[in-house]
């Protein structure tokens, strides 16, 4: 297919990567992979995802995840209703101890740190990106490249595994993509969804809350983020395998 | 839930024993890292927050419609031996008192202050109240809205006057925990020291008689069953430190 061979072609003669990209890509690839370990051991403390600005073990869940033993209300007993109407609000206590899958302690604190790396280096990423044309030239598709048929074309030839060996930049029209996608629409989002839990920023920030329909909505739209992080990551490794995994990778260390 | 293996009183032994010695006479102005990769994130994000957000902001406030179901963890009542939290020095004294409506409980407030107080609930009850529905978030990832009404904790400190020097405040429940805070913290108009919940008096499990709510950090922070209030010149570890918790969750 001429996408396909085309795509070979310019890889033939694509430049390396810079060294701001490598070194930029391995931090941010390393605070990734260590927030998404900390965030699924603090998800384990609580497996269920809500809709809105609340939710808990006496509280419907939108989504349990079967993580972990608590991811089902059990062992709760009411102790107070706050007033005599029916579905009133309750307080309950648990008669368990649900902690040998509560590591939050250090899970939370790794993951702000890991957050703090990302955020750092996204920033200058961004800025680099944007100075040297990179993001532009590089990471942003172009408006041809959209055309749905071009579109339609990279795609069967993707989906029949037939691509180019990659190694750099110029990118297929689907990488540039993915890429663009992840850089500056999903790891952002990451980033406000996870303000939008801090409640000193959004004491200082309220419109963090309306823009993303509550404190729980956040919770659970920054669970769907890394879902598509972990989904990308997945089929992002599996490329750079199937196309020549040392020469990916000694591009990406040592930029040729 | 946030547990404490390390008993606070253990943890002090310990500190006065090795560390306190080196840092005799340098008080610490921070929260300190002790070396700590993770607790220089916290510390990262503590400054940031400081640097980047103002002081005063209002955590939002709902209205009575929106409140909601509240789960009630850790300790549920510090006067039973079988929480994993019981205090031997503090339980039985809780029970006592409970047993009495907490007629003879007292609130000491002493430190850095002009004039160490002791405030039964009466007391703390004819200050000025404020009343605010607000959500608790916490560290499992769980969040709930209830009404609290109570003091604010800026008022208890203008009444025993605190130094100039005071930089935090640090308060100690009947059970094994304790919660330290900065001034700025400390004298937000939402930091109160709550008595009532949903319209009645503060329920057992929720922290009876008297429990902090701290609108701006998760829910941890805000320490249930409060005993005794200490003003500090310099930063003392209310024991988060020790067991690895972030001191600072403002997050």
């Amino acid at each position: 297919m001429a996408a396909a061979e085309a795509s070979i072609a310019v890889s033939a003669s694509g430049r390396g990567h810079a060294a701001w990209v490598r070194v930029s890509h391995w931090l941010i690839a390393a605070g990734v992979i260590t927030l998404a370990v900390s965030g699924f051991v603090i998800l384990m403390a609580h497996p269920r995802l809500y809709w809105g600005e609340i939710g808990n073990d006496l509280t419907p869940a939108l989504i349990e995840l079967p993580l972990s033993h608590n991811h089902r209300p059990e062992g709760w007993q009411i102790d107070v209703t706050f007033s005599e109407l029916t579905g009133a609000p309750v307080s309950g206590i648990r008669t368990y101890d649900a902690d040998i899958f509560n590591e939050n302690s250090w899970a939370r604190s790794l993951h702000f740190l890991a957050a703090w790396v990302v955020l750092t280096v996204g920033f200058l990423y961004a800025a680099l990106g944007a100075l040297t044309g990179h993001a532009r030239r590089d990471l942003l598709p172009r408006w041809r490249d959209l055309a749905p048929r071009a579109l339609w074309r990279s795609t069967a030839a993707h989906w029949s595994l037939r691509f180019g060996a990659g190694g750099g930049a110029p990118y297929g029209v689907l990488q540039r993509c993915a890429y663009s996608f992840v850089a500056f629409a999903l790891l952002p989002l990451m980033v406000l969804t996870g303000l939008t839990m801090a409640p000193a920023v959004t004491a200082a920030y309220p419109s963090l809350l309306a823009v993303f329909g509550g404190h729980q909505t956040a919770r659970t739209l920054h669970f769907f983020g890394f879902a598509a992080l972990a989904l990308f990551l997945i089929v992002h490794v599996a490329l750079v395998i199937k196309t020549g995994f040392r020469r990916q990778m000694r591009s990406m260390i040592l930029g040729s | 839930m946030k547990r404490i293996e390390l008993s606070r009183r253990r943890f002090l032994t310990g500190v006065t024993s090795s560390a306190g010695l080196l840092v005799a006479g340098c008080a610490e102005t921070e929260p300190p890292t002790y070396g700590n990769l993770l607790r220089v994130g916290d510390l990262v994000t503590y400054k940031a927050h400081r640097l980047l957000l103002p002081a005063n902001a209002l955590a939002r406030e709902y209205s009575r419609g929106d409140i909601s179901s509240s789960p009630a963890i850790g300790t549920t009542n510090p006067g039973d031996p079988n929480q994993s939290l019981f205090d031997p020095s503090y339980g039985e004294t809780f029970d006592r008192l409970r047993g009495d409506a907490f007629a003879d409980w007292r609130l000491t407030v002493e430190g850095s202050v002009l004039r160490p107080g002791a405030f039964s609930l009466a007391d703390l009850q004819r200050m000025p109240a404020r009343t605010q529905i607000t959500r608790h978030t916490c560290e499992e990832g769980w969040s709930s809205i209830a009404e609290w009404t109570g003091v604010p904790l800026k008022r208890v400190l203008e009444a025993v006057g605190t130094k100039p020097e005071a930089r935090y405040v640090q308060l100690y429940s009947y059970d094994y925990v304790a919660s330290g805070i900065d001034m700025i913290d400390a004298l937000h108009p939402q930091t109160i020291l709550a008595y009532g919940m949903n319209g009645r008096d503060l329920p057992l499990a929720h922290g009876a008689p008297l429990r902090l709510r701290l609108e701006t950090q998760l829910g941890y922070k805000s320490l249930k069953f409060v005993r005794h209030i200490e003003v500090l010149d310099s930063f003392e570890d209310d024991g988060s430190i020790a067991t690895g918790w972030a001191w600072y969750a403002g997050i």
